[in-house]
């Protein structure tokens, strides 16, 4: 993969904390405008990944780079989304003022912020909650702005950290098209889940268990590699449970 | 920009969360008119007893503030002391007065200890004077007594109030803003600002001057409220008292966002409340701590109410101008710009850079 193709890419990542190491190592590559999954059990080390290619946090050693840059660094936060794994909002406030005050702190003004409102609001169907306080809302619909939010400033790099946590299945369907649709046009879009199902719709997955990188490839080729119906064997014939 | 963004996202929370603001607006008038009541109350009257005295003395201890009984035996007497229906039982036995207090309640035992000799002074007046020494020129003269500050008139409220007044602006700002920032840490509201280009020094400021809007507003409410509408004593300028309390509120809004860091629950935020807020109201001059051990009373120095009470004392009791709060508004400033300083680097334990 050449520097253009790749959006993130990861060389011997580790992450500790205190006295507990959580990443052991991490090499990671994830082409631009590819959905690329991390799969695995909650306690794997998914978060911590994903934090730290979204600059939030730093690694213990080893580099980060998203689209060519060093993280962390503060002038990469404009092109990067991340909607984490609570829904993070200020409930007493109206939607509309979440996206407002979000969308500020990336610089959107005027037209422009009002537009992108617009936009987002479309896209996760909340259009007529718009000036409702979000402590009303539920958790869908919460989940569904705390996607639009991290959708404001149209980031090249979109990271989520388990987004259809607690969804039902229609809306979680849409979630999935409309990061279809963002992949296609030209956004990266890194995700983790724990739900093999929708593992399935990603273009490649990353297999990650205690904090290790153990298999990378599209599902299709990582069930094919191992001769497993479903991708829940392959992770366990990755995890070195053969049946 | 981004500083807006934070300070106008603050006031549509307050705005919001209409509770939030009485507690900071009203709670305080609220507990300044409950100490205003308590404190400006007439002087306690003494109830005194008295047993086979002879009438001159008995007159006498009438014309002071004491309501004045006569028992006729000494059971009824003693039995009225034990029921508190009187707070001291003077009689005369064996030629010398006795004067037996109820004693549980110091301030009573003070007023009755004001009243007797009171009384006993002008029976030597009315007596000629001729117990007391010719020799010497001032005998029998009452001196006439001026004050430097403060007055005759002064209540105790008055020299409460200064205290107060800073007091209240500190610790409901305190509480507010470290359980707001609190919320933002377990709410995950931070992580997600930290995920933007936010600068940590850019929302360490920004919760400064979205709180300090609401702070400038409470102090002037409090301050104006304690000396318009309760006529606490106040000789200085206005203008000095809301300086200061506008500076112990900031320094109580970054006080508290520095010590959320260190709870993990509302609960643990209130638990500092004995910890860091109660001692400083004993070192804010409260109470008197001439008679402390010096070691002790050198912690007063450490806490910021007591500059901030020192000052407001100096300004609306003694009327003192800039110079005499020099050194208070200076302490009060350094520690608050001490304590941003701290947030925006505890904010490295979210993000480094």
């Amino acid at each position: 993969m050449t520097e253009q193709e790749a959006c993130i890419r990861t060389r011997a990542v580790y992450r500790r904390f205190e006295k507990k190491e959580v990443l052991h190592g991490i090499d990671l590559e994830v082409k631009r405008h590819e959905i690329f999954g991390l799969l695995g059990p909650s306690g794997s080390g998914k978060t911590t990944l994903v934090k730290l290619v979204a600059g939030i946090d730093e690694a213990t050693s080893g580099e980060v780079d998203v689209l060519g840059t060093r993280m962390p660094k503060l002038s990469m936060m404009k092109r990067i989304g991340y909607m984490a794994q609570s829904d993070a909002m200020y409930e007493e406030l109206t939607a509309k003022e979440n996206l407002e005050f979000f969308g500020a702190l990336f610089g959107l003004h005027g037209g422009r912020l009002k537009q992108r409102i617009e936009a987002v609001m479309e896209l996760v169907q909340l259009k007529e909650a718009l000036t409702r306080p979000v402590g009303a809302y539920s958790g869908g619909m919460k989940r569904r702005l705390s996607l639009a939010i991290a959708l404001m400033h149209e980031p090249e790099l979109l990271i989520l950290d388990e987004p259809t946590v607690g969804i039902d299945p229609v809306l979680r369907k849409s979630i999935w098209d409309e990061l279809g649709r963002l992949s296609q046009q030209g956004t990266t879009i890194l995700v983790t889940t724990h739900v093999m199902d929708e593992a399935e719709k990603c273009h490649r997955l990353g297999m990650i268990r205690e904090g290790r990188l153990i298999a990378v490839g599209t599902p299709e080729a990582l069930k094919q590699e191992t001769g497993s119906a479903s991708l829940e064997e392959a992770f366990l014939y990755y995890g070195g449970v053969r049946s | 920009m981004r500083i807006r963004a934070l300070v106008i996202r603050i006031i549509r929370q307050f705005l919001h969360d209409r509770r939030t603001l009485a507690l900071l607006i009203v709670a305080p008038l609220l507990v300044l008119t409950l100490m205003y009541l308590v404190f400006n109350g007439d002087a306690y009257r003494p109830r005194i007893g008295v047993l086979d005295l002879p009438t001159a003395i008995a007159d006498r201890l009438r014309e002071t503030d004491a309501s004045v009984k006569s028992y006729e035996t000494k059971a009824a007497a003693e039995g009225a002391l034990a029921a508190q229906d009187i707070d001291a039982l003077l009689r005369i036995e064996d030629g010398t007065l006795l004067i037996k207090l109820e004693g549980s309640e110091p301030s009573r035992n003070r007023a009755v200890l004001l009243a007797i000799p009171q009384a006993l002074q002008g029976l030597d007046k009315a007596a000629g004077g001729d117990s007391q020494s010719p020799a010497s020129p001032f005998a029998g003269q009452t001196p006439e007594i001026e004050y430097l500050h403060g007055g005759a008139d002064m209540t105790s409220f008055d020299s409460l109030s200064p205290v107060l007044i800073g007091f209240f602006a500190f610790f409901f700002v305190f509480l507010i803003a470290g359980v707001s920032f609190l919320r933002e840490r377990t709410s995950g509201t931070l992580e997600r600002l930290l995920a933007t280009p936010l600068h940590r020094w850019e929302i360490v400021v920004g919760y400064m001057m979205g709180f300090g809007i609401f702070t400038c507003l409470q102090a002037m409410l409090i301050a104006g409220y304690a000396i318009g509408a309760l006529g606490s004593l106040m000789v200085g300028s206005f203008g000095l008292v809301v300086l200061i309390m506008l500076l112990l509120s900031l320094n109580a809004l970054s006080f508290g966002v520095l010590l959320s860091t260190y709870a993990n629950s509302e609960f643990q935020m209130i638990q500092f409340i004995p910890i860091v807020i109660v001692p400083q109201v004993f070192f804010s001059g409260l109470f008197d701590l001439e008679t402390l051990s010096p070691w002790l009373r050198w912690i007063a120095n450490i806490t910021p109410l007591k500059y901030g009470a020192d000052a407001l004392k100096s300004v609306m009791i003694r009327g003192e101008g800039w110079s005499s709060i020099a050194l208070d508004v200076y302490v009060l400033a350094g520690l608050t710009l001490l304590f941003m300083a701290a947030n925006v680097w505890a904010l490295r334990k979210h993000r480094k850079i």
